[in-house]
């Protein structure tokens, strides 16, 4: 079965809309995904027919609210096929997830019982060099804060991870490997399992980055082997405000908290706190509960199309688009080139054509994509350039919308007299 | 293809930007100030000489979009040889227009004295990009200051900051 393209953008109400005059071209997927009616639909309902707040209440609208909060758990459990809903953590998106995992870290060097966790001098952490900013920065606080070495793995000329330095910069001393599946800056798919391999090796635990690989490949958090992955809701054709922390449970069970606050207690008494079990543990505070449940939705609308299928879909895309994009003459593509082991997530310069310059005229013609470092400066840094223009795709990306862009390009190019 | 209307990429920005004027920076100056968009990245290191109170020369080098090399050429062209309290009368008027959101009423006077800059007017309407045009303009105001000249007490007011 293949995705039927023109039914899954009838789900869209704003592909409908024009911008400049023209038809809305959409291709910043990567940057945030549109939403079907089905999530906003289900974000009305909620708010119109079932709110309350969640896991206090006992009257009906609170047990519907708290029903429909934990229903969305289940939900994004099946999805990655977690063994126990109750390793599924919702957080505001990828950056919080993250962060609750590295400041949990933190936080173990006074709490007893969380030994595991300790970590300081001499230690080592180590990130990739394609990383977005919020799979770097909260390791490189981490490490000033413990007084562990923050390290990297290095990227080639094709945009893939170095593999000669992986059993270099994995070693004894690592204590986290904390890496992305789909880089949003290059597109580039990583050798999951080549990673997780080295780290068990040497006994590090491994954080996985899936921003940008939940919304199109299948996610099987047991196949994958590591002990933590992040992924946010709004890429995944739900709402802002929600993402996804999933944890092995033994590790989430002797776990410090992160954020203290309601419901995330088991017992307070002014001399101390003990802490509720995961998930709860690491949700304090009244919860983003219309916007889980508008993740539910648009997980039960992927899944209706069959992640196999959106993978299919997106694969064709990329090869047809990279195969387009090559008929532009200089235009050069950051990351692979070729449409094996990456995403439907293109960057590309085009000579003496500033990327902001390009991402503006495309803007002019309908065409929205985005142009920047992608949150992934070192990344512009390695490929000595700016900034890059980056395509990225959809459920809803046709091949039209591929031949637009390049001809979108090409008439940039007229523009600049290039 | 022709550039519709309304687009910001007006053919003077783009000529600017093909030909930039008063690129390359002279060996003879006063002061220089280097001045980065964190938005674009771009880049412009500019180098004034003053002669009593005018701008005797002004030359820069640069990177970025398109919107700030051809502001900072556009200015150029309008402020060498002017004297320096009409430089930052210009500056504060294209500062202004930039400041307009696309709703800018500009008088006769108003586009005489701002010649080429006028065409940067698109580029109000999009507020990520009025960083870019002011690029060269607040460089200009910076290394003016930075080369010694003082404002009378009624020219100052506006918001560019001196590095």
């Amino acid at each position: 079965m293949t995705i039927d393209v023109e039914a899954v953008r009838k789900d869209f109400p704003i592909l409908g809309r024009e911008v400049h005059g023209q038809p809305l071209v959409y291709l910043d997927s990567a940057n945030t995904s549109q939403k079907p009616q089905v999530v906003l639909d289900t974000l009305t309902e909620f708010y119109a027919q079932h709110n309350a707040n969640v896991a206090r209440a006992v009257h009906t609208l609170g047990s519907e609210a708290t029903h429909a909060f934990e229903n969305a758990r289940d939900k994004v459990a099946a999805f990655i096929n977690a063994p126990s809903r109750d390793e599924v953590v919702f957080t505001k998106n990828s950056s919080e997830a993250l962060n609750l995992v590295a400041y949990s870290i933190s936080n173990a060097s006074t709490t007893p019982g969380a030994e595991r966790f300790r970590i300081g001098p001499g230690d080592e952490i180590v990130v990739t060099e394609m990383e977005h900013h919020s799979n770097i920065v909260p390791w490189q606080l981490l490490a000033q804060r413990t007084g562990a070495t923050f390290r990297w793995l290095p990227i080639d000329d094709d945009g893939r991870l170095v593999d000669s330095a992986i059993d270099e910069v994995i070693n004894e001393r690592t204590r986290v490997v904390a890496f992305v599946h789909q880089s949003n800056a290059l597109g580039t798919i990583n050798p999951v399992w080549r990673i997780v391999a080295r780290a068990r090796e040497v006994g590090a635990l491994t954080v996985l980055d899936a921003s940008q690989s939940a919304p199109h490949l299948p996610l099987d958090v047991q196949a994958l082997g590591v002990d933590f992955v992040a992924f946010t809701g709004h890429k995944l054709y739900g709402p802002t405000g929600v993402g996804v922390l999933w944890g092995r449970y033994d590790l989430l069970a002797e776990m410090p908290p992160f954020l203290g606050g309601g419901e995330m207690i088991e017992t307070v008494d002014m001399t101390g706190t003990t802490f509720a079990a995961p998930p709860h543990r690491f949700e304090a505070g009244t919860p983003m509960i219309a916007q889980a449940v508008g993740l539910g939705a648009a997980i039960d609308y992927v899944t209706a199309l069959g992640m196999e299928n959106v993978q299919a879909h997106e694969r064709e895309l990329v090869g047809y688009a990279l195969d387009g994009l090559a008929t532009v003459d200089g235009l050069r593509i950051i990351g692979p080139a070729v449409p094996v082991d990456r995403g439907a997530t293109i960057s590309f310069t085009l000579p003496r054509i500033h990327p902001h310059d390009v991402a503006q005229l495309l803007d002019e013609q309908g065409i929205a994509v985005r142009a920047g470092h992608h949150c992934a400066r070192p990344v512009c840094v390695r490929y000595g350039i700016p900034a890059t223009t980056r395509a990225s795709f959809g459920v809803y990306t046709t091949t039209d919308e591929i031949d637009a862009l390049v001809r979108g390009i090409q008439q940039v190019r007229e523009v600049f007299g290039a | 293809m022709t550039v519709p209307m309304d687009s910001m990429y007006q053919q003077i920005i783009l000529d600017h930007y093909k030909r930039p004027q008063h690129h390359g920076l002279p060996e003879d100056f006063d002061a220089e100030v280097h001045h980065v968009n964190p938005t674009c990245g771009d880049e412009v290191t500019l180098r004034v000489r003053l002669t009593g109170d005018s701008i005797a020369d002004l030359g820069w080098d640069g990177e970025g979009c398109s919107i700030s090399q051809a502001s900072t050429s556009v200015m150029s062209e309008l402020v060498v040889g002017k004297p320096v309290g009409e430089a930052m009368a210009l500056q504060r008027k294209f500062l202004e227009l930039m400041q307009s959101q696309g709703h800018a009423v500009l008088t006769d006077d108003d586009e005489e004295a701002l010649q080429d800059a006028v065409a940067f007017e698109g580029v109000s309407k999009y507020p990520a990009r009025v960083k870019c045009a002011l690029l060269g303009w607040m460089a200009m105001k910076s290394a003016v200051a930075e080369a010694g000249w003082r404002a009378q007490t009624d020219e100052l007011g506006d918001t560019g900051e001196v590095t």
